[in-house]
């Protein structure tokens, strides 16, 4: 089978209409030193079969865990969820364009919507966002029209990557972004200093990206009162455990909801959280289903407050990205609903006592960088190639490793890792 | 098409009414704009105590169908809102004039008033269209 579309005789004739002589021609004005000027250097081509075998081999060569996190974490995910997430009934990217069609897809992001409001402890949540990093920045600018204020104040602690999409999100619409330093402890210092009768909001990360548990209360009284919102980047495994964010007071949660039933894959797609107070709905980013009743009285599901939406409300539109990630929104459904209110915090306990496990072998040793107590990541000092080397992010923590940690992170792994950082 | 336009009224071009009585002006909008917008569900007004210029936006309606912004047709200060609209939205299609309402200013430069279309120049604008 031949995989390129386009014969020789077509490419004649595409370059014969626009009126360029060769294909050479067409790319003149790619600079001569980025050129390729040799044929591609490729293996010949495998079979099948041989390239199964080749992948297979190549695979077996990863003797140990990663121990990557950083945002994507390996959970164990059900059979129940890959295999009903691949029905053809839902198998789509997004919500339908024709909604109230496809009833089953509606009825999931409306189940989807209602179990992260009790994740959260939010009112209101909708039918998702790209990622993490886009609810944040997304967060970030309903505090400024909510607030009519111009500056996002965010942890330093909060996520390296996303902070860089808030940023690129921010320069565009003329807001300005302060960050809150951490400390030596690697919690993120109390805002109180920080905030102004400008700032919208204050953004935090919980567990932050070191893994490190923030201490959050009486945080959004301060919050607050400087006429500032609170908004909470949560991982929602940990929610199995910790305070749900709508308990200690945050008015927009969001997070990255990959780890719920979705694998890590090459680092996405992603599943961006969502989630508010009720006196923020109409500020809210994307779609939203709600549940309503048809002519004869049935019940059915709908697309609804449709005119915080760009097709409606144009430029003042409430967000000008309205694409959700069904599939994922819909993994995610599955493992909440598989795993319940037990099995998730069964995860968490698994993940804190994984933590816990590494976290007491290597304190003798004088391997950590923090001391507070971390929820399934931990930094630590080494020279080995394991985990996240933080120094990419913060080159103020130079031979730092960010390991991560999950229920599916054996004893022997632990073990080996442990003695691995002995020598 | 209705073209109820009560002549004691003021009017912007932006289809809001403004009855002014001595420094306070009530604003809300017109017969025709709830015409256009179709079922009120929801009505965004401002707090007490905020300033606006004069056609600056102090809110948006959302009906049905779309949202509009909301326009103030003279400068102030907000000095009440109507809080009824929270629950029954409505109340602007049932009766714009009257329980519709929308704020209470107290007006700033009472010269902008008079910069206002008479009854007569609003329903010259509406019939236009």
């Amino acid at each position: 089978m031949n995989y390129i579309p386009h014969t020789d005789g077509d490419r004649e004739r595409m370059l014969k209409t626009i009126g360029v002589n060769s294909l050479a021609a067409l790319f003149q004005d790619v600079p001569e030193k980025v050129k390729l000027k040799k044929p591609f250097s490729l293996p010949s081509p495998l079979s099948e079969p041989e390239l199964h075998a080749n992948l297979l081999a190549a695979s077996q060569k990863n003797t140990s865990p990663a121990f990557l996190g950083g945002g994507s974490y390996s959970h164990f995910i059900p059979s129940v969820v890959k295999q009903l997430v691949s029905r053809s009934e839902f198998y789509t990217a997004y919500t339908p364009y024709q909604a109230e069609l496809s009833q089953g897809m509606l009825q999931v992001i409306y189940e989807y919507q209602t179990l992260l409001c009790s994740l959260t402890g939010m009112d209101v949540a909708n039918a998702s966002l790209y990622d993490g990093a886009t609810a944040l920045a997304e967060a970030c600018f309903l505090a400024c029209r909510v607030t009519g204020r111009k500056e996002i104040l965010v942890s330093a602690a909060l996520h390296p990557e996303y902070r860089k999409v808030l940023k690129t999100y921010v320069e565009g619409a003329g807001l300005r972004l302060k960050e809150v330093p951490f400390t030596v402890e690697g919690k993120t210092e109390r805002p109180d200093k920080y905030l102004s009768a400008e700032s919208a909001c204050f953004a935090l990360q919980q567990p932050n990206f070191f893994g490190c548990i923030e201490s959050v209360g009486g945080l959004a009284e301060t919050v607050h009162a400087q006429g500032a919102l609170l908004v909470a980047s949560a991982d929602p495994i940990s929610l199995g455990i910790l305070a749900a964010p709508g308990k200690y007071g945050a008015d927009v949660v969001v997070g990255e909801g990959q780890a719920l039933g979705n694998p890590v894959a090459f680092g996405g797609p992603g599943l961006g959280i969502f989630a508010a107070k009720k006196e923020y709905l109409r500020q809210l980013p994307g779609r939203i289903v709600g549940l309503t009743t048809d002519q004869e009285g049935r019940r059915g599901f709908c697309l609804t407050l449709q005119t915080r939406e760009q097709h409606i409300r144009r430029e003042k539109a409430a967000s000008n990205i309205c694409t959700n990630e069904a599939l994922a929104a819909l993994a995610a459904t599955l493992y909440l609903s598989v795993m319940g209110k037990a099995g998730l915090r069964k995860v968490a306990e698994l993940c804190v006592q994984k933590t816990n496990y590494l976290r007491h072998a290597l304190t003798p040793l004088k391997k950590l960088v923090f001391s507070t107590p971390s929820f399934k990541e931990l930094v630590i000092k080494s020279e080995h190639k394991i985990g996240l080397d933080l120094s990419l992010y913060y080159p103020e923590f130079p031979s730092c490793r960010l390991i991560s940690l999950t229920e599916l992170t054996g004893k022997e792994a632990l073990d080996e890792l442990i003695k691995k950082l002995s020598h | 098409m209705s073209l109820f336009v009560p002549a004691e009224l003021k009017y912007s071009k932006e289809h809001e009414w403004v009855k002014a009585d001595g420094k306070t002006a009530t604003v809300g909008i017109t017969h025709h704009a709830q015409d256009q917008l179709g079922d009120v569900v929801y009505v965004d007004l401002p707090a007490v105590g905020k300033e606006f210029a004069a056609m600056q936006e102090f809110g948006v309606v959302e009906s049905v169908k779309s949202v509009s912004s909301l326009y103030c047709p003279v400068g102030g200060k907000v000095v009440e809102v109507n809080t009824a609209l929270n629950d029954k939205p409505q109340l602007v299609n049932d009766g714009p004039y009257a329980e519709g309402w929308m704020i209470k200013l107290e007006v700033k430069i009472p010269a902008e008033l008079s910069s206002l279309l008479t009854a007569e120049e609003y329903k010259k604008l509406i019939e236009k269209k």
